[in-house]
């Protein structure tokens, strides 16, 4: 341990805190990104066109199992080439779109899951009460299907949070890049790691906590839910 | 006069403050059929939980053909079983449970070798053996390598019973084998049981609600309430002769 | 194309030390020692809690400074680090798997008189397996894409070579970064189907 110095730990703390900035303004940019492409995913699914519900599956099967990295390699720097809609993008907006596409492919999982939970006969009520579209979508299904989505959502947050570093590869100058960059100046990496390794543990363990309590609190109205209605399918 | 096989003596079991049961003394003989009985709560399946070591009693022994179930000799001293005092001395014990636990991943054949194979370590050929013939006994030769999930309710109960009976258990206990089913499975469940008590050599202990089988197999009926044993004697004095009136309204219930 | 032995041999000692390590993890988080509870619990939440690319260079630079070590090549030290990063993860669904098998099942077990151990190996993992099988496909397809890190530390994977075709034509990009995720996504399709085949098979034989 002879080898650790808090003399530089302190010298590089200021000097990655400034990172701090980016990397979480990043991580709410690709986030609100993902939340909203999340949602076109789940929408062209349900069109009611069977070639085009297979092709989206396909195409998000595909952003989803493939590198992150690779993605945001090709975003910064072959879709300047890119013939005719090609154009040469900032490294922290190839950084939202890259990320932000690679996990709005989960987002859209997710609701669509929340979608899918909620009970069948609530859409056939929502039939038998006549309201339209907008209505049973507004009022009946999404206020049903977006509460128990909160807990995965939050998780995702904390997922892409821990994600996010990899654009420090593409010149996004957060606590990794900077932390990368001093320890290439003083040869010294060992401080510098360790304290983005520390902000990274300290930022996302209490909201990993906190998002696995809310989930136990959501499963718990949830069990009583279903234990309600199981009881009153046994009466009658 | 024989040696009980099975002794209770004062054994008391809380749940939390919750005292189920208190103070139960209770002999059984080897080969000796004991039906218990007693309304819902009183504390039936946690006398049979006791007795296969899966649930602790908070006072008093429990002896086993000469074994303290929960208790070991530690230089001469009597302390808390540990898990290797356990395994010697539940051995002598099997158990059939209301809900079958059939281990879902396994035929019903392996279902029957696997405690023979490794915790007897018969060889494997034998194990199969003795477990085609109890499954041929119970009416279940023909449906060796099916799994759990495609029997009958009535069937899996009866595996359930050929599993146990491989380990050639001196005790065999049946909680309310046969309440979890279907009424018109009842009968062939209950008819295997009585075929396996005429045949002896085993004592059993059954809890259950089938008052006409009770009288028809049991050398003994206990009724349990509030915690203890408020009644004992052969079937025809406990089930019909008796004049305690708990018990009375009790059977009223059944007979009804 | 060169490096595909290098993505795939990583992801193949990556998935095995994992799925280890997790197995390891996930047994001992259920221990009865407090102990080894706590200090399990300790390491999990030190992986997930940081990023896999911050763990990388940590492992990679940060390391062999503080033990005046080095952890042998650079192969070794990607292969730790997304071992160490997905085994923490999957020791959760080690974990919950275990538990999540039904009680009536261990006593039952007990019953037949098999000792803790053998309740474990005969009973409850064999079905516990069946419920992780489809968690542990999922993150196999996590791990494939988290090769393309070892890149970064000087690995010359298929991304290097990738990378080097770029900048030696740079009209090339787009057709060679396309190839790549194509690769990826080749790589990916059997476990994907594996994983669906997974989630049916999970579906039986498990008491619960
Ligand atoms: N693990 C436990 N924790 C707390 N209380 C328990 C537990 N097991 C049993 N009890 C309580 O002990 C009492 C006796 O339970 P037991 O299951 O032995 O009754 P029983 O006679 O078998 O009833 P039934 O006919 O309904 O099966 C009940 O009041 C029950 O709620
Ligand atoms: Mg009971």
């Amino acid at each position: 341990m002879d080898n650790w110095s808090w003399e530089i730990f302190f010298d590089a703390f200021p000097v990655v805190l400034e990172g701090l900035g980016i990397t979480v303004g990043l991580t709410l940019a690709c986030y609100l990104f993902s939340l909203i492409f999340g949602f076109v995913w789940t929408f062209l699914r349900r069109v009611p066109f069977k070639p085009l519900n297979w092709i989206v599956t396909w195409v998000m099967e595909f952003i989803r199992s493939t590198p992150p990295l690779v993605q945001l390699f090709f975003i910064y720097f072959a879709w300047p080439m890119v013939p005719v809609v090609g154009m040469t993008l900032s490294p922290f907006t190839s950084a939202v779109l890259g990320l932000g596409l690679h996990f709005s492919t989960y987002i859209g999982e997710v609701y669509r899951s929340g979608i899918e939970g909620v009970d069948k006969g609530q859409w056939e009520a929502s039939q038998a009460l006549n309201l339209s579209t907008r209505q049973k979508w507004l009022k009946i299904i999404l206020p049903q299907a977006i509460p128990p989505t909160i807990p995965m959502l939050g998780n995702y947050l904390i997922i892409m949070f821990k994600e996010v570093p990899l654009a420090s590869t593409i010149g996004v100058v957060g606590i990794l890049h900077m932390a990368n960059s001093y320890g290439a100046q003083y040869w010294a990496y060992l401080e510098p790691l360790t304290i983005v390794a520390i902000l990274f543990l300290v930022l996302s363990y209490p909201s990993a906590i906190l998002i696995s309590k809310l989930e136990k609190r959501m499963n718990r109205r949830f069990d009583k839910k279903e234990t309600l209605n199981s009881s009153k399918g046994a009466t009658t | 006069m024989t040696e009980p096989i099975v002794t209770f003596q004062d054994v008391h079991k809380s749940f939390g403050d919750v005292e189920v049961l208190k103070g139960i003394n209770l002999d059984i003989k080897p080969a000796e059929k004991v039906a218990v009985i007693g309304p819902s709560g009183s504390g039936k399946t946690t006398i049979i939980r006791m007795l296969m070591t899966l649930e602790k009693p908070t006072s008093g022994d429990i002896i086993v053909d000469g074994k303290n179930l929960w208790k070991m000799d530690k230089n001469g001293q009597l302390v808390d079983a540990n898990e290797k005092h356990l395994r010697e001395v539940r051995g002598d014990i099997g158990m059939v449970f209301q809900h079958f636990n059939l281990f879902p991943h396994m035929t019903i054949l392996e279902n029957c070798m696997t405690a023979p194979i490794h915790v007897k370590k018969e060889n494997k050929q034998t194990a199969k053996q003795h477990s085609i013939q109890m499954l041929e006994k119970v009416g279940l030769g023909d449906k060796l390598d099916n799994y759990p999930s495609q029997l009958s309710g009535g069937q899996k109960q009866r595996v359930a019973m050929a599993r146990a009976l491989v380990m050639r258990p001196k005790v065999m206990l049946f909680d309310e084998v046969t309440s979890a089913l279907d009424p018109e499975l009842v009968g062939e469940v209950l008819e295997v049981i009585r075929d396996i008590a005429k045949e002896g050599e085993m004592a059993m202990i059954l809890v259950t609600h089938e008052m006409d089988f009770a009288l028809d197999v049991a050398d003994k009926v206990l009724f349990l309430d509030e915690g203890v044993i408020a009644e004992q004697g052969t079937a025809s004095e406990v089930i019909e002769h008796s004049s305690n009136e708990r018990l009375q309204s009790f059977l009223k219930r059944f007979r009804a | 194309m060169r490096g595909i032995n290098i993505t795939i041999s990583v992801l193949i000692a990556s998935a095995i030390l994992g799925y280890l390590m997790a197995f390891i993890a996930g047994l001992c988080r259920l221990s009865s020692n407090v102990f080894i509870r706590k200090a399990t619990g300790f390491y999990i939440e030190l992986f997930r809690g940081t990023s896999l690319i911050v763990q990388l260079f940590w492992l990679y630079y940060a390391v062999p400074m503080l033990f005046d070590i080095q952890l042998g090549s650079n192969w070794l030290v990607g292969v730790i680090a997304i071992a160490l990063n997905y085994g923490a993860y999957m020791s959760e669904i080690v974990r919950g798997s275990i538990l999540s098998v039904a009680k009536g099942q261990t006593e039952a077990a007990t019953a037949l008189n098999m000792s803790s151990f053998q309740r474990m190996r005969l009973i409850i993992l064999p079905q516990a397996v069946r419920m992780m099988l489809p968690e542990f496909g999922n993150y196999l397809i996590q791990m494939l894409k988290a090769t393309s890190l070892v890149y970064l530390i000087g690995m010359n994977d298929i991304l290097y070579y990738g990378n080097i075709l770029r900048s030696n034509d740079l009209s090339q990009a787009p057709t060679v970064y396309l190839l790549l995720l194509v690769f990826y996504f080749i790589l990916a399709l059997p476990i994907i189907w594996l994983t669906r085949k997974a989630e049916v098979i999970s579906k039986k034989g498990v008491a619960s």
